[in-house]
């Protein structure tokens, strides 16, 4: 067997890592986009689209990450596709990302006062320049803490992905724990891992919702 | 032919009918003040004229453009009509010279060159050459709700809606925008607007419009609309105002 030092422990986990931020950052930014398509449709005009996005957020939200992190790695190779864990990971988690963070922007759209749509149609923009120019550049300042404290989030689902056999920090946990029998040890250190990547995060939504609660 | 001509004008929302059949012309050049109770329609009237109402029946037609209550496509209405609202409705996240450049950049596509001239223009047409670079916020009432005039100019529309422009002013406030007001009607502007300010309109308007639950009760020259009221119901809303 193997002998693990101390720093050969924190030398692993720092690699696996690598991979959670990797695939925060994979999720987040893939969910930014797909998060924005739905936006959009959320606030189409047309009904149908309306209902149909409404239903893919309730989903999302109204089932485990877990449940969905599954169904997408089952779902995939039952038809055919035998997709790699991370592939899987990334998808289900940008899925994810995307119906929360539409969500979230949604409402931050909505706290866009009536006056400011009124105004602009009334200077005859389109709903798409309306959009451009006026509603989501304020719905944006909004939108930042809120969404940089959604990361969080992401961040910690990351987590759930070792289930299926990607190796991001929590699986290098587990096996660097089978190797050396120091559960206490290792999860603790995988825990503050956790907690570096996501403080910081948790500290700028703060201070940049102070700062544009107070700004125009 | 009149600039604007609205024909059997019915509103409703839900079972509420609020514009009951209206008919109203009005001409190149002429200040038009509508006035009548709370409730009586007047704004929603006004939001009728461009699109942002949308009507059950009747005809809206505005220097040649014709929409009626099947029309979705707006655009070319709205850029003959502009309006003024009564709180402002700046885009707080553009400066006062933005908020004029903005339509006319991205709906008109107006080259940059010319955009800055622009707003230079229209700012200092109401008086506010020297706020070009200042924030919404950073405005009084009175300053911001010239932007929002000079936002609407910036357009050159045919025909200015104002719907109670001055009523969530302080009323020290109030006169440096009445002066602006009455200095594009002296211009030739054709107005349409919205007003508690009974010694304004008066002063101002051709034509006075006293609307009644939904419909068009008195209209006539403001002399003889206040000097000589026909109806009951407006004999009373003269009295009440004072
Ligand atoms: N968006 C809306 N939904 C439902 N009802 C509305 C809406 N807007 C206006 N109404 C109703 O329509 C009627 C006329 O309203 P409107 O705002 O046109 O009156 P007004 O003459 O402008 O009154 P005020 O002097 O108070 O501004 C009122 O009964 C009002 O409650
Ligand atoms: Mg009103």
């Amino acid at each position: 067997m193997v002998e693990f030092a101390f720093s050969d422990i924190v030398w692993n986990l720092l690699l696996a890592l690598r991979w959670t931020a990797l695939l925060s950052v994979v999720a987040f930014i893939g969910g930014g986009a797909v998060g924005l398509l739905v936006l959009l449709a959320r606030l189409s005009s047309r009904r149908w689209l309306r209902r149909l996005t409404r239903g893919y957020i309730e989903v999302f939200q109204g089932t485990p990450l877990l449940m969905q992190l599954f169904l997408t790695f089952f779902g995939l190779s039952l038809v055919g596709l035998d997709v790699p864990a991370w592939l899987a990971a990334g998808l289900a988690l940008t899925l994810f990302t995307s119906a929360f963070l539409a969500e979230i922007w949604r409402g931050c759209v909505e706290a866009v006062p009536r006056g400011q749509w009124e105004a602009s149609s009334s200077l005859a923009l389109t709903y798409l320049e309306q959009m451009r120019w006026v509603i989501l550049p304020q719905a944006l300042r909004l939108a930042v803490a809120p969404t940089i404290g959604f990361s969080v989030q992401v961040v910690k689902g990351t987590a759930v992905t070792s289930i299926i056999g990607f190796v991001e920090l929590t699986k290098a946990g587990t096996m660097i724990t089978n190797a050396t029998f120091q559960p206490f040890l290792v999860y603790g250190l995988v825990a503050l891992f956790y907690f570096l990547l996501c403080f910081p995060l948790s500290l700028c939504a703060k201070s940049l919702e102070r700062k544009f609660h107070a700004a125009r | 032919m009149p600039l604007v001509d609205l024909i059997g004008i019915h509103k409703s929302f839900g079972t509420n009918p609020v514009l009951r059949g209206i008919d109203l012309s009005v001409h190149e050049g002429q200040v038009v003040a509508l006035i009548g109770r709370s409730g009586s329609g007047k704004s929603t009237l006004l939001r009728t004229i461009n699109g942002l109402e949308h009507i059950d029946d009747g005809v809206i037609s505005v220097d040649g453009e014709k929409i009626d209550a099947r029309d979705t496509d707006l655009r070319a209405l709205r850029l003959k009509v502009g309006m003024v609202f009564q709180q402002f409705n700046l885009f707080p996240h553009l400066t006062a010279a933005e908020n004029v450049m903005l339509a006319p950049k991205v709906v008109k596509k107006a080259p940059q060159a010319e955009l800055r001239a622009l707003a230079v223009e229209m700012l200092e047409k109401v008086g506010l050459g020297d706020r070009l670079d200042h924030y919404p916020d950073q405005l009084s009432g009175g300053q911001q709700q010239r932007v929002a005039i000079a936002r609407s100019l910036a357009m050159r529309p045919r025909v200015l809606l104002c719907d109670e422009v001055t009523s969530a002013l302080d009323p020290e406030l109030v006169a440096e925008v009445l002066a602006v007001v009455r200095k594009l009607a002296d211009d030739g502007m054709t107005l349409i607007m919205v007003t508690h300010e009974m010694r304004f309109a008066r002063e101002v308007c051709d034509q006075l419009v006293f609307m009644h639950q939904g419909r068009i009760h008195e209209s006539g020259p403001p002399e003889q609309v206040f000097s000589a009221p026909q109806t009951e119901e407006l004999r009373q809303f003269l009295g009440g105002i004072g």
